[in-house]
């Protein structure tokens, strides 16, 4: 399936002569991911991030630590020392973190940065220019509160600031689909008809810092490299910059643009999100994965509380009672169809998260609003970056099946 | 490892320095290289020598779904007695959330002198309280109390009764000598203490290892042990000679 040959170390010459990166093999994606084989290691999510990273052909990674993001982009330091990123420096903070790193996607180049809660607030306001300038890069988000009281624990409410930026948002369960959802967003990101910035967030802690299977493939091959000219818009020539740093004169010619330009490139890039769920298909599958179709009780859930919501549906079945479970993959573009498919025939529908204001179940209430009769029940949440304790859910559930459940644990 | 079902939630306790989260990292990855299943995540709040630590171990022979923090253990490891006399905890009192019928092993030299409403909640849950002098051991044996974390992996193992004596000892393999794990850099620092004190890495597994062997078979002489332990022959053994050193009482109450 290789579709580039490595290069080789010229006799003589010492092992790391040839940047690492140069020594593997390109292959398809599509085999990459489905069909080449793989190997297991019980590793941690930062880890299984660096095997991603190491896979992905990153050409430039910029990034400013903050925990719990820090441990991985060590390890991408790592990846740089042996020639498998080709650049990467710590920028001074996140405005200039993320700005630069629109720079480095906007000269055509496959671009990654990492951050957690409070820096991605800060780095919001540029982050939200990558969209509208239409900037593939891949941005590694490892959940953490924001909130004051500070804390460093994971929390998920920033995933809500990202909802309506325009921007793919993969929410990933465990250390596996980080490994798996990072090789997936640089693909998807650069195809033509999407050009958009992916995010991939993951909770923090819970997958970084701990240690999960992750069948991975062998580090020889790689991603097939960005090609800048391959894109909505074409890739800037640095060598002779524009008057105006900008991709699209007009927009930008001066504050009073036309209403409707504006208007119809956001459209176009809204548009160019729901677009992008048939290339997420083809490398993840379907967008939600669902366990126990039909059942009466369904759970719908991402990230971590995934992985609680799989213990509830072991245990519920040693008790004899059929548990259904959706894990939604993708955030944006949200899998509307596929979610409203799968939970007919519900009658509860739970939405446990790991974050207080909801988001996840604004987002099922709103696509399933006139569509299904089932009671769409709006938690169990955690916040402030507690985890949540399988018993919680089930004791959501038992309440659930009384007459007059409460609802006020 | 044993076809019996075991599921075992552990949360370990004790202070910045003492080794808490490898301790977690080492049962974890014997009872994967066992062929268990097993999943950690340590507890992450203002890490520094003496501040109270939290990490949690999950042990199964069946796919582990649940990740993040244990709320409601059956095992609690309590690494230093200033956990449960001090207040350093992010878990107060240390037993909160403990199961019916759980485990909790302390390392202390002699009983501590609960309050009665701790003897009477902790009786409630009928929980089965042992004490292990790990960091006797440690200093007797390493001849450095920070193998007291090793002698904590050596009891809980024979109340296990896995990992395997073999297993834990290419875990602590991998730890010290291995592809290793990502540490932190006050860890990382530790390491480097440790690595100077033993000139060969090898002295230093061997150490470690006596301390595990060491507190392994006292937890099998207290009568701690899992069916599934296999007695250890060649364990040092803490001699009544040191017990009276410490003024050690020994054994379970």
């Amino acid at each position: 399936m290789s579709t580039q040959t490595a290069s080789k170390v010229p006799e003589g010459k010492p092992a790391d002569w040839v940047p690492a990166g140069d020594l593997q093999e390109v292959v398809d994606p599509e085999w990459l991911m489905h069909e080449a084989p793989r190997t297991t290691e019980f590793i941690t999510g930062s880890e299984a991030a660096r095997e991603a990273i190491r896979r992905c052909n990153v050409d430039v990674a910029i990034s400013y630590p903050i925990t719990p993001q820090s441990e991985t982009m060590q390890q991408a330091g790592y990846l740089y020392d042996e020639g498998h990123i080709k650049e990467y420096y710590r920028a001074e903070e996140e405005i200039g973190t993320m700005s630069a790193i629109a720079g480095a996607s906007r000269a055509g180049v496959r671009s990654l940065t990492a951050t957690s809660g409070p820096g991605l607030m800060r780095g919001l306001e540029a982050i939200s220019s990558w969209p509208g300038a239409r900037t593939p890069v891949v941005l590694l988000n490892m959940c953490r509160v924001i909130n004051t009281p500070l804390a460093i624990q994971p929390d998920n409410i920033e995933i809500s600031f990202l909802l309506n930026t325009g921007m793919l948002h993969a929410h990933g369960e465990n250390q596996q689909d980080f490994y798996d959802y990072t090789l997936a967003a640089f693909m998807v990101s650069e195809e033509v008809d999407v050009t958009l910035p992916a995010t991939v967030s993951v909770d923090g802690f819970f997958v970084t810092h701990a240690r999960g299977h992750v069948s991975m493939t062998d580090p020889k091959y790689k991603l097939p490299p960005r090609d800048g000219w391959r894109s909505a818009v074409p890739a800037m020539d640095n060598e002779n910059p524009p008057a105006r740093i900008s991709r699209d004169a007009p927009i930008q010619k001066s504050n009073f643009i036309s209403y409707h330009m504006h208007a119809s490139w956001q459209q176009e890039v809204f548009a160019a999100v729901r677009r992008s769920a048939k290339y997420w298909r083809k490398y993840l599958g379907d967008l939600i994965e669902v366990v126990n179709p039909g059942a009466k009780e369904m759970i719908i859930a991402s990230g971590a509380a995934v992985s609680q919501a799989r213990e509830c549906v072991r245990q519920s079945e040693e008790k004899g009672i059929e548990v259904g479970l959706i894990k939604v993959k993708t955030i944006r573009p949200f899998p509307e169809e596929e979610i409203l498919n799968a939970v007919q025939g519900a009658e509860r529908i739970y939405v446990p998260e790991f974050n207080q204001a909801g988001w996840l179940h604004k987002e099922v209430c709103s696509t399933l609003y006139g569509k299904c009769k089932a009671d769409i029940i709006a938690g169990p949440r955690v916040y402030g970056g507690m985890t949540m304790p399988t018993e919680l859910l089930l004791d959501w559930m038992a309440e659930g099946r009384k007459d007059n459940p409460s609802y006020t644990f | 490892m044993s076809k019996d079902i075991k599921r075992y939630n552990v949360r370990m306790a004790g202070l910045g320095g003492q080794g808490v989260v490898t301790a977690s990292h080492i049962l974890s990855n014997g009872v994967i290289i066992d062929k268990g299943e097993s999943s950690l995540v340590p507890f992450f709040g203002s890490e520094k020598r003496n501040a109270p630590v939290e990490s949690y171990v999950r042990i199964s022979n069946l796919p582990i779904y649940e990740i993040g923090e244990i709320i409601y253990p059956n095992v609690l490891m309590i690494f230093s007695e200033q956990v449960i006399t001090l207040g350093k905890s992010y878990t107060n009192p240390f037993y909160t959330g403990l199961k019916q019928g759980g485990i909790i092993l302390i390392n202390a030299n002699k009983p501590i002198p609960f309050s009665r409403d701790e003897l009477r909640e902790m009786e409630e849950m009928e929980a089965k309280l042992h004490y292990i002098p790990a960091t006797v051991l440690a200093n007797e044996i390493a001849k450095t109390e920070l193998a007291t974390n090793m002698a904590m992996c050596g009891a809980i193992a024979a109340v296990f009764g896995m990992p395997s004596m073999k297993s834990l000892e290419a875990s602590v393999k991998d730890r010290f000598i291995g592809k290793g794990i990502v540490v932190s850099g006050g860890t990382a620092a530790l390491d480097s203490v440790i690595e100077r004190k033993f000139a060969k890495k090898a002295k230093l597994l061997e150490a470690n290892m006596n301390t595990i062997k060491a507190s392994y078979q006292y937890a099998i002489e207290q009568g701690w042990g899992h069916p599934d332990a296999v007695p250890c022959e060649d364990a040092p053994k803490l001699t009544e000679e040191i017990a009276a050193k410490y003024g050690l009482v020994l054994g379970a109450i």
